[in-house]
């Protein structure tokens, strides 16, 4: 006769033979790529990655290096329609200084990706640290940290960037890698409070719930419990918020570009060349379509691989 | 005396709210010896679960405070210990099981995970020695294929298996004493049986101390060695387990046992409830405590506290907080039996009773109604 334990232990090893271990990042990872929009999303922005790293690779030619009696060739299908401005050699064409809009796209992508990533890394680094320690820490630290995001958060986003970066254009850290770093120093000042608010809110909602207790009663510290209890537990809002900033810092950089006082020509970047084809527009609109098109496709990408985190993330969204 | 391994005196715990300085915890003193159980009962909010967050210095600071007392444990006064020494006796030397095994676990992390946390944290394990360790604890607390399972996480456990896992989390150091403060109370009956059985032969065979807390007094009546009767921040009675059942001497204690649901009982008979709610921790009764609820109240109750004493026609270390079971007090006579049987209530169901129409024998049931 089976005894009560031994029953109850086979039926235990039958259930966990028959279920699939899955956790519950994988599971999300499972929700995330079932979502058509955000499937695509990732795949376009995988494609905008690899352009970007191998762009010296497979552009055809320099990006800024002149054509000068090819300036403003139209993309190659143009000629179906009756465009006489076109050559084979510029599959999409040529903007008025004859230089490659294809190889500019291209070149552009880096500097996108970039501003999506560093910028982006920052303001986490400063949120979750602010966000954390006002959200677990309390008390005056909360009123100190969360006054100073207050300051902050008060400034209208891209006019603060504007100001930042318009300021400081003739400094040493205004001029560094073409304009770059002050970019990221704009982008980065000023979208911290949005994560430092979002984390803090977050944490007061997971630090009076019993497993923290739990882990205070077994001896683990002040930092352990931030690091290892508390964080894990409020990553998910953290993800869809990094998935909604990147296209932000991206698009915050195409209009200082455009604006004139982002990233310095020659250096192509999305923003810089619809700037440059703003000249030319009457006479040819695509160096200013095409540019914004990528920009226009890959911010898409990034809104529709967010919604999808956010949806993959949900704990009520279960399947 | 021997040596005690926990030496609560004179403890007083306080929260300082907007509305006042609520007293949860106010003038407790116990003793726990190494390996014994002790059982603290009482209702909700009176203090028992604050008594053993202090122990572990776990109340939140603010608006909670330890303003004065001792709690000599092993030696040393855990309230003039700094932050780094106390964590360092959390978890490793007293441990705590809490009450809702569905909360206490973090969803996002694995049950190795969590168990071995407290082994790389105290005893030093690297990971691999702490996972064989955290096995080694899943089997102990009876969860099968526990190798299987130890990468699961928390929402693949039912109730019962998390409030296992709570056990083998709080057994992992070895702890001296452990706190288990109501560890059934949120789970179904079958399972609470079950976990009380595992509590019990752990306790055993590691001689770990338990203060087992809890409001149900049919809990700790298997459990436990001594239990404290614990009423607005007040222990109220102290006896030994079986003393405590035989012979209680406080009107409060004889309204817990008068409360307990019995099967054995006539089915009939009603479950006589405690009149009225706890004190207001914050202007509690001046006098005894439970003087509003208690049906022998006389007027020296409401005017002057009593002192937790020996009481006459008891056990040498049974103490009660009470003037009337005290020397010379009014219910030193009085036959508890019939006063947790409450003879003014039994008339009403006696008389209930007779208004029913009589019990059918098995014999001459109706028959079953035309569907």
């Amino acid at each position: 006769m089976a005894t009560a334990a031994t029953t109850q232990q086979r039926a235990a090893e039958v259930n966990v033979s028959v279920r699939k271990q899955r956790s519950l990042w994988r599971d999300a990872m499972y929700r995330l790529v079932r979502n058509r929009a955000a499937l695509v999303g990732l795949i376009v922005i995988a494609f905008a990655a690899l352009v970007a790293i191998f762009a010296p690779l497979i552009a055809p030619y320099d990006p800024l290096e002149q054509h000068g009696k090819d300036g403003l060739m139209e993309p190659i299908w143009t000629q179906f329609f009756g465009s006489k401005f076109t050559d084979p050699a510029y599959f999409l064409g040529s903007d008025e200084l004859g230089r490659d809009i294809l190889s500019r796209l291209m070149y552009s992508s880096r500097v996108s990706l970039i501003i999506g990533l560093v910028p982006v890394s920052i303001v986490l680094v400063i949120g979750l640290t602010v966000g954390m320690l006002a959200g677990y820490v309390g008390g005056v630290v909360d009123d100190f940290l969360m006054r100073v995001t207050d300051v902050v958060y008060a400034f209208p986003d891209l006019l603060f960037v504007i100001i930042i970066v318009a300021t400081l254009r003739g400094t040493a850290l205004g001029e560094a890698y073409d304009g770059l770093l002050i970019i990221f120093v704009g982008i980065a000042v000023v979208n911290w409070v949005g994560v430092a608010r979002l984390v803090r809110g977050q944490v007061l909602s997971v630090k009076n719930r019993e497993f923290v207790e739990a882990a205070r009663a077994i001896g683990a510290g002040p930092g352990r419990i931030m690091r290892k209890h508390i964080f894990p537990n409020i990553l998910a809002p953290i993800i869809v918020t990094v998935a909604f900033a990147i296209p932000g810092a991206m698009l915050t950089e195409s209009v200082l570009s455009f604006l004139g006082i982002g990233i310095r020509p020659p250096t192509p970047t999305w923003g810089v060349m619809i700037n440059d084809g703003f000249l030319v527009f009457s006479t040819t609109p695509w160096p200013v379509l095409l540019p914004s098109l990528c920009i226009s496709i890959v911010l898409l990408a990034f809104t529709f691989v967010g919604d999808g985190l956010r949806d993959a993330l949900d704990p009520r969204s279960k399947m | 005396m021997a040596q005690q391994l926990l030496e609560v005196k004179n403890l007083h715990t306080q929260f300082f709210t907007r509305d006042g300085v609520v007293r949860a915890v106010d003038g407790v003193s116990f003793e726990v010896a190494a390996g014994e159980t002790l059982g603290i009962v009482g209702e909700s909010g009176c203090g028992k679960s604050v008594t053993a967050l202090s122990l572990m210095r776990l109340i939140p600071v603010p608006p909670g405070k330890i303003v004065k007392g001792s709690i000599m444990f092993d030696g040393a006064d855990v309230l003039k210990m700094d932050d780094d020494e106390v964590r360092g006796i959390r978890g490793n030397n007293i441990a705590m099981i809490f009450q809702d095994p569905m909360t206490s676990l973090n969803p996002v992390l694995t049950i190795s995970r969590q168990i071995s946390e407290a082994l790389e944290l105290h005893l030093k394990m690297d990971k691999s020695e702490a996972r064989k360790r955290t096995i080694e604890l899943l089997d102990l607390v009876g969860i099968p294929s526990a190798k299987k399972r130890v990468d699961d996480y928390p929402h693949q456990f039912s109730g019962g298996m998390r409030q296992r896992v709570m056990i083998a989390m709080a057994l992992s150091c070895n702890p001296k004493l452990i706190l288990a403060d109501e560890p059934t109370t949120a789970l179904d009956v079958t399972i609470q049986a079950q976990i009380l059985d595992l509590l019990k032969n752990l306790a055993r065979e590691f001689r770990t101390a338990f203060i087992l807390i809890t409001h149900d007094l049919g809990v700790v009546a298997g459990m436990t060695q001594r239990i404290h009767v614990m009423y607005g921040g007040k222990i109220v009675e102290k006896a030994d387990t079986a003393e405590l059942f035989a012979n209680p001497k406080m009107p409060y204690t004889w309204g817990l046992l008068r409360s307990i649901p019995r099967l054995d009982e006539h089915r009939k008979a009603k479950l006589v409830p405690i009149e009225g709610l706890p004190p207001d921790l914050i202007a509690p009764p001046p006098g005894c405590r439970f003087e509003p609820r208690c049906q022998y109240r006389r007027d020296i109750c409401r005017e002057k506290e009593p002192e937790l004493v020996h009481i006459p026609n008891s056990k040498p270390d049974h103490e009660a907080r009470c003037w009337g079971t005290q020397q010379g007090g009014w219910l030193v006579d009085t036959d508890w039996h019939k006063e947790v049987g409450d003879t003014r209530v039994l008339e009403e169901i006696k008389q209930e009773v007779a208004q029913l129409p009589p019990e059918p024998k098995p014999g001459d049931l109706p028959p079953p109604p035309a569907i």
